[in-house]
C-alpha cells in the first residue's frame, strides 16, 4: 500500500488526520520534533488501524537539512501531507523580529524547501499528492493575528501557484482551511462553540478531499461562506472592525 | 466556566483542566488542591463535578498495547469505549462488558464499575480489568489489580473517582464470531411474565428489557424482553458472512436545539410507548442486528439529553434483591404509575451475582434493576422520595453514576458496611480529603 509523509505530526489536527488516513489504508511516516510524542502517536495509530507506521526527525526550520530528509523518504513516500504550523504570538511579534521571523518561518517560507522537493519528485513521477494546511486567516489579515494571517496567506498562493504548474502532471495539491478548531494551539482561546470544530471533524474533511481530488477546502464547510462575506467587507468599514 | 453531565441538571461554575500528557497530569496532581476526574461527562448527575478543579482524562487517550493472543488493552484513562470498538471489532474482538453507551471513558467505566447486557454472566466492567495505574496523595501513581495492591483496586472500581485518579487501565477485551447479534424478542404482559421471561433465557448471554412504567393494574409491568447473543458466521445473512466484522454504520442523528419543557409530559411519553410497545410482535420474534443498533441504540441520536429541555432531567436506578423484587417492584412500579410523572426509557434488568470484595462500593446485587429517566420538574423530587424509602425497605440500593439528589442516609442504609469500609480506604489513601465531587459532599462521603 502507498506510504504517506506526515510533517508536523504531532498537532492535534494532524494525529487524527493520520488516523483517518491509516483507516483509509495509507502506512504512514510520522515526521516531526518530538520523537516521544511521535512514537507514542505512532503506536497508538498502528494498534487502532492495523497498519504500518514510522517516525522521523524533521524540523521545518532547518531547512539546510530538507534535501537529505527526502532523500531518505522519497522512494517510499506517494503522498506529502504538511501539517506544520505554529500560531505564535501576535503582540510579541509585534516588537520583537525574532518571534515574528519564527511565525514566517515555521508557516511558510521554512516549508517551501520540503513542499519543493516533494513537487519535483512527484512531478517527474508523473503522480502524487500534496496536502497542506493553511488556514482562513491567511485569507484577510487581520490586527489580531495578522504575521500569522499573512504568514499562511504566503502558503496558501505557494500552495495555489504549485496546483497551477502540476494539474497536468497528474499531481493533485489539496489546500485545506480550517477555521477554528478545537486543539492544543487554541486552548487558551475562548472559541464560539458552535463555529469550532473538533480535530476529527477536520480529519474527515481532509480525508474526503484527498479522495475526490479538491483542490482548496475549508473545514468546516461554512467557513467558505463566513469567509466569502468577510473578503467582501469594504476595507474602508473593515479596517475600523475589532477583528 | 460552566460545566454539567449527561443530565444537565446541576449545572455548575467551575475549572476543568485538560492536561495533555501524563507528565503534566501527575504535576497537575500534586499541586494539591480539592479535585475531582472526569472522563466523557456521561455520568447523569454531579459524580463528575466539583467547583473547586475537574481533572479530564480525555487527552490522556493513547492506546498503547494490545496483546493479540491474550486479548489485553492497554490504553489512557481518556480513551473512549467506541474507539476501542472502532479499532478492534473489524480485528474480531468485544468488549467484555459495555454500559448502554459506548461514548464513556475507560477511566469513567472503572470509575462507575459499569455493567451492561451481560452482567448476569460477566459480571461489572471491573472484573475485566487486568490492572489499573492510578494516583493518589498517599501512594502516588500506582499500579493495582486484583492480585497487586488489591484493596486499592476493590476500593477504586465504583468508587467514582474518590480514591484519586486513573491514568491508565489494561482491558481484556473478548473475542467474537462476528460483530452482529442474534437477537430475540417477546412482548411479556406483565411483571410475572417478564421475570419469567428473563429466568428461561437467562443462558443467553446479554439479556435486557424495556418496560413501559405508565401501565397499572393488569398490564403492569408489561414489557419487551430483549435477548441475544452474538451470531456465528454460518448464522448470517449471505451480504454479510463474508466480512462478519463489518457491520453496516450506524446513521447518525443530532437533536439540534434543547426542547421545550413542555415537550415532554405524561401524554406525549405513553403515545411514545403505545408506539413503542405497539411496534413489537408479540410473539418471539428473531432476528441478526448489528452490534450498534443491539448495544446503543440511543447512541445513533447525539445529544438525545436535549430532549429534556433545559431543565434537564434525572435517571433513577436502584436495585432490588432478587427475594424482594417481586413484591418491591410491583409496588415501585405503581406508585411511579400513579405519580403520572411518566419515565420516557425504562430499563429493567436481572443482575447476575455481584463478587464481594472488603472495600468495594460497585453498584450491583443479584437481583432486578430498574433505570427510569426522569424530567426535572417541582414534583419530581418528592417522588423520588417516597420511592428511595420503598427501595431501601426491600434491602436495595442505588447506583451513583445517576444520582443528582439522595440524601446521605439513603445511601449510608442502601450500602451498609461496605460504605464504612470504603471510606476506611479511602481516608488511608486521600487522608486530606483531596477528592471530592459534589456528590461526595452532599452524601457526606467526605
Amino acid at each position: 500500500m502507498a506510504t504517506m509523509l506526515i510533517l508536523g505530526a504531532a498537532s492535534d489536527i494532524a494525529r487524527a488526520t493520520a488516523l483517518a488516513f491509516a483507516n483509509d489504508g495509507w502506512d504512514l511516516i510520522l515526521a516531526g520534533r518530538q520523537p516521544e510524542i511521535l512514537d507514542k502517536i505512532a503506536t497508538d495509530i498502528a494498534l487502532r488501524s492495523g497498519r504500518r507506521v514510522k517516525t522521523a526527525h524533521f524540523d521545518a526550520l532547518r531547512s539546510e537539512e530538507h534535501a537529505v530528509f527526502w532523500q531518505g523518504a522519497e522512494e517510499e513516500v506517494s503522498a506529502l501531507f504538511c501539517a506544520v504550523g505554529l500560531l505564535g504570538d501576535q503582540e510579541k511579534a509585534q516588537a520583537d523580529m525574532d518571534q515574528a521571523t519564527a511565525i514566517l518561518q515555521t508557516n511558510f517560507t521554512g516549508l517551501l524547501p520540503i513542499l519543493s522537493l516533494a513537487a519535483n519528485t512527484f512531478e517527474k513521477r508523473g503522480r502524487g499528492l500534496i496536502i497542506a494546511i493553511s488556514s482562513v486567516a491567511g485569507d484577510r489579515g487581520r490586527a489580531s493575528n495578522y504575521f500569522y494571517g499573512s504568514a499562511k496567506a504566503g502558503l496558501t498562493a505557494f500552495l495555489s501557484g504549485l496546483r497551477n504548474r502540476l494539474a497536468k502532471k497528474g499531481v493533485d495539491v489539496i489546500t485545506v482551511k480550517p477555521g477554528f478548531v478545537a486543539t492544543a494551539m487554541t486552548a487558551d482561546m475562548a472559541l464560539p462553540i458552535k463555529l469550532t470544530a473538533t480535530p476529527k471533524q477536520v480529519a474527515t474533511d481532509i480525508v474526503k478531499a484527498a479522495r475526490k481530488k479538491h483542490d482548496v477546502i475549508y473545514s468546516r464547510w461554512f467557513w467558505r461562506y463566513i469567509m466569502l462575506i468577510v473578503d467582501h467587507i469594504p476595507e474602508k468599514i473593515f479596517k475600523k472592525l475589532k477583528l | 466556566m460552566k460545566l454539567t453531565s449527561w443530565g444537565k441538571y446541576p449545572l455548575i461554575e467551575t475549572t476543568l483542566a485538560s492536561p495533555a500528557n501524563e507528565a503534566l497530569a501527575l504535576a497537575a496532581l500534586e499541586g494539591g488542591g480539592a479535585l475531582i476526574g472526569r472522563g466523557l461527562g456521561r455520568s447523569y448527575g454531579d459524580s463528575a463535578l466539583n467547583d473547586h478543579l475537574v481533572l479530564s482524562s480525555l487527552r490522556l487517550n493513547f492506546i498503547e498495547s494490545f496483546d493479540e493472543e491474550s486479548g489485553v488493552l492497554v490504553a489512557g484513562a481518556g480513551v473512549s469505549l467506541a474507539e476501542i470498538l472502532d479499532a478492534f471489532v473489524p480485528r474480531g474482538w468485544f468488549l467484555p462488558v459495555t454500559p448502554g453507551t459506548k461514548f464513556v471513558s475507560l477511566g469513567g467505566a472503572v470509575a462507575s464499575d459499569v455493567h451492561g447486557k451481560d452482567h448476569h454472566v460477566a459480571a461489572t466492567f471491573s472484573r475485566h480489568v487486568e490492572w489499573l495505574d492510578l494516583w493518589t496523595p498517599a501512594t502516588g501513581l500506582i499500579r493495582c489489580s486484583d492480585t497487586e495492591n488489591s484493596d486499592i483496586f476493590h476500593a477504586t472500581a465504583g468508587a467514582h473517582g474518590l480514591t484519586g485518579f486513573i491514568l491508565r487501565v489494561a482491558l481484556r477485551l473478548q473475542k467474537i464470531p462476528s460483530a452482529f447479534i442474534k437477537q430475540k424478542m417477546v412482548k411479556t404482559g406483565n411483571l410475572d411474565a417478564i421475570m419469567d421471561t428473563f429466568e428461561r433465557y437467562a443462558g443467553l448471554p446479554f439479556t435486557v428489557a424495556w418496560i413501559d412504567c405508565l401501565q397499572s393494574g393488569k398490564g403492569l409491568g408489561r414489557s419487551i424482553f430483549m435477548g441475544g447473543s452474538f451470531a456465528e458466521k454460518e448464522e448470517l445473512p449471505a451480504r454479510y458472512r463474508l466480512r462478519p466484522y463489518q457491520p453496516p454504520s450506524p446513521k447518525a442523528l443530532a437533536v439540534p436545539f434543547d426542547f421545550p419543557s413542555f415537550a415532554l409530559n405524561s401524554f406525549s411519553v405513553k403515545a411514545f410507548n403505545a408506539f413503542y410497545y405497539g411496534k413489537a410482535p408479540k410473539e418471539l420474534k428473531k432476528s441478526i442486528v448489528s452490534y450498534n443498533s443491539f448495544f446503543y441504540p440511543l447512541d445513533s441520536i447525539h445529544n438525545w439529553n436535549r430532549i429534556y429541555g433545559r431543565r434537564g432531567f434525572t435517571q433513577y436506578q436502584f436495585v432490588l434483591p432478587k427475594e424482594t423484587s417481586v413484591f418491591g417492584l410491583a409496588d415501585i412500579l405503581k406508585t411511579i404509575a400513579e405519580s403520572g410523572q411518566g419515565s420516557f426509557l425504562a430499563v429493567l434488568k436481572l443482575f447476575g451475582k455481584q463478587p464481594v470484595f472488603d472495600g468495594n462500593i460497585s453498584f450491583p446485587m443479584r437481583g432486578y434493576t430498574l433505570a427510569l429517566d426522569f424530567p426535572i420538574t417541582k414534583k419530581l423530587f418528592p417522588l423520588l422520595d417516597r420511592l428511595d424509602a420503598m427501595v431501601l425497605e426491600c434491602g436495595g440500593r442505588h447506583y451513583l453514576t445517576k444520582d443528582a439528589r439522595m440524601s446521605g442516609e439513603v445511601l449510608r442504609r442502601g450500602y451498609g458496611p461496605a460504605l464504612g469500609d470504603f471510606l476506611a480506604i479511602k481516608k488511608r489513601l486521600d487522608p486530606e480529603g483531596r477528592f471530592v465531587s459534589l456528590q461526595a459532599r452532599r452524601l457526606g462521603l467526605v
